[in-house]
């Protein structure tokens, strides 16, 4: 299975970035090998607005079932949801513990939005 | 003459220099509430004959049968207002500008011109004064197209003065933009010098004439007055501070219907205004 987690740097062992359509960089992480590559967000970092819009679409074309991080605006997740893909919140540490505690069951599935969305 | 009136921040008093200046002037004199997210111009001068108008923008409508989902609107939209993920179109109303590229730019006919409600333009009067402010529906964001339609409301008057909202970003420039004169409210503190600073910035760059009121003038320092001469900015008026204008205000009355001199001042302050606007000071 193919998950995405945000992270702050290009790095699985780097601290899980909690903001989702300014995240530094995306992981996308096979959950049985581990094996992970990096896709970048930089254009989104700049954007006046819709950065969560962006990074939605990014990770629906992923091919991701779903996303570890931590705070999700109303925009990106009518995207993700509207994808299927399972928005999951609550993880702590790396993005490797994150995806370890992902797949010890430890978190949760996010049936909203959790933060306000951006304007301009 | 349009003259706006802006504050680097809100609670400085730029309402209360608005509505006093529009008071002191009368006959004739046209007061615009631009600050559309929290317009307040009416708790200090209650409007007769008030007509409401609502405001809507244009924004796409789609036809999703009609969709081919080629993403040509998405790739032009610079705003994600319309965003096409995996062929599914999304729109997102509240972030759409209004500029219609989707719509040409469809080979499929698939989008149409919608439009959406901002707001209620309300026009009313106030003894000699007309008063136009305009009101954002409940979260709604996209104030600067509404402030464009309370200004175009006063088109053609012969004394515009304009009540900015606070701050400087878009909605405030979008108030400021086309006026001949800023009057820039400011409180004599660290931190109204602060915001004032910044509010200077934003003027400079739109290369407005622009001047200074001091409201509670000597409830601080002289920090203010002494910025202003470093930087070559007009001092127009002084509003003391003292318990009788802070009762007049708290009550929401008028500080030139209950202290003569203050009368005299706003008076004035128009004169020098337009004093100002005809040197083209800067
Ligand atoms: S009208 Fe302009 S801003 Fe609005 S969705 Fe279409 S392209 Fe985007
Ligand atoms: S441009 Fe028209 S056909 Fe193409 S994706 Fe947008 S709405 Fe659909």
């Amino acid at each position: 299975m193919k998950i995405a987690v945000t992270a702050t740097a290009a790095d699985f062992d780097a601290p899980m970035d909690l903001r989702f359509g300014r995240a530094a960089c995306f992981l996308v992480v096979d959950t049985e090998t581990m094996s992970w590559s990096v896709v970048e967000n930089t254009q989104n970092l700049n954007a006046a607005q819709g950065a969560g819009i962006q990074a939605g679409k990014t990770i629906v074309e992923t091919g991701c079932t779903a996303i570890i991080t931590g705070n999700c605006g109303p925009k990106a997740f009518r995207i993700l949801t509207g994808a299927g893909i399972k928005i999951v919140t609550g993880a702590k540490g790396s993005a490797r513990q994150a995806v370890e505690q992902y797949k010890a069951g430890e978190l949760q599935e996010s049936s909203e939005a959790n933060v306000e969305g951006h304007w301009i | 003459m349009i003259i706006t009136v802006a504050s680097g921040k809100g609670g400085t008093g730029k309402t209360t220099v608005a509505t006093n200046l529009a008071v002191a002037v009368g006959k004739g004199t046209t007061l615009l509430d631009c600050d559309v997210e929290e317009p307040n111009v009416h708790l200090f001068l209650e409007p007769k004959n008030l007509r409401k108008t609502p405001i809507t923008t244009m924004i796409p409508v789609v036809d999703q049968d009609a969709c081919i989902q080629c993403g040509a609107c998405s790739e032009l939209c610079h705003f994600s207002a319309i965003t096409l993920v995996a062929d599914e179109l999304y729109l997102f109303p509240n972030m759409c500008h209004s500029c219609g590229g989707c719509v040409m730019v469809c080979p499929a006919g698939a989008l149409t011109e919608g439009s959406r409600e901002l707001g209620e333009l309300e026009i009313g009067q106030w003894n000699d004064i007309e008063l136009i402010s305009g009101r954002l529906r409940v979260g709604e964001a996209m104030s600067p197209p509404l402030i464009e339609r309370v200004k175009e409301a006063a088109e053609g008057r012969e004394l515009v003065i304009v009540d900015a909202p606070p701050g400087t970003s878009c909605p405030v420039i979008a108030a400021m933009n086309g006026t001949h004169y800023v009057l820039l409210v400011t409180e004599p503190t660290p931190f109204g010098l602060n915001d004032l600073k910044l509010a200077v910035e934003a003027v400079r760059v739109l290369g407005m004439p622009f001047g200074i009121v001091i409201n509670r003038a000597d409830a601080g320092d002289d920090r203010v007055v002494r910025y202003a001469e470093e930087e070559g900015i007009e001092i127009l008026m002084s509003i003391p501070y003292s318990r009788k204008v802070a009762e007049y205000y708290a009550r929401g009355r008028l500080l030139v219907e209950a202290m003569p001199e203050m009368a005299e001042a706003f008076g004035g302050l128009v004169e020098k205004i337009r004093a100002a606007v005809e040197r083209g000071t800067r």
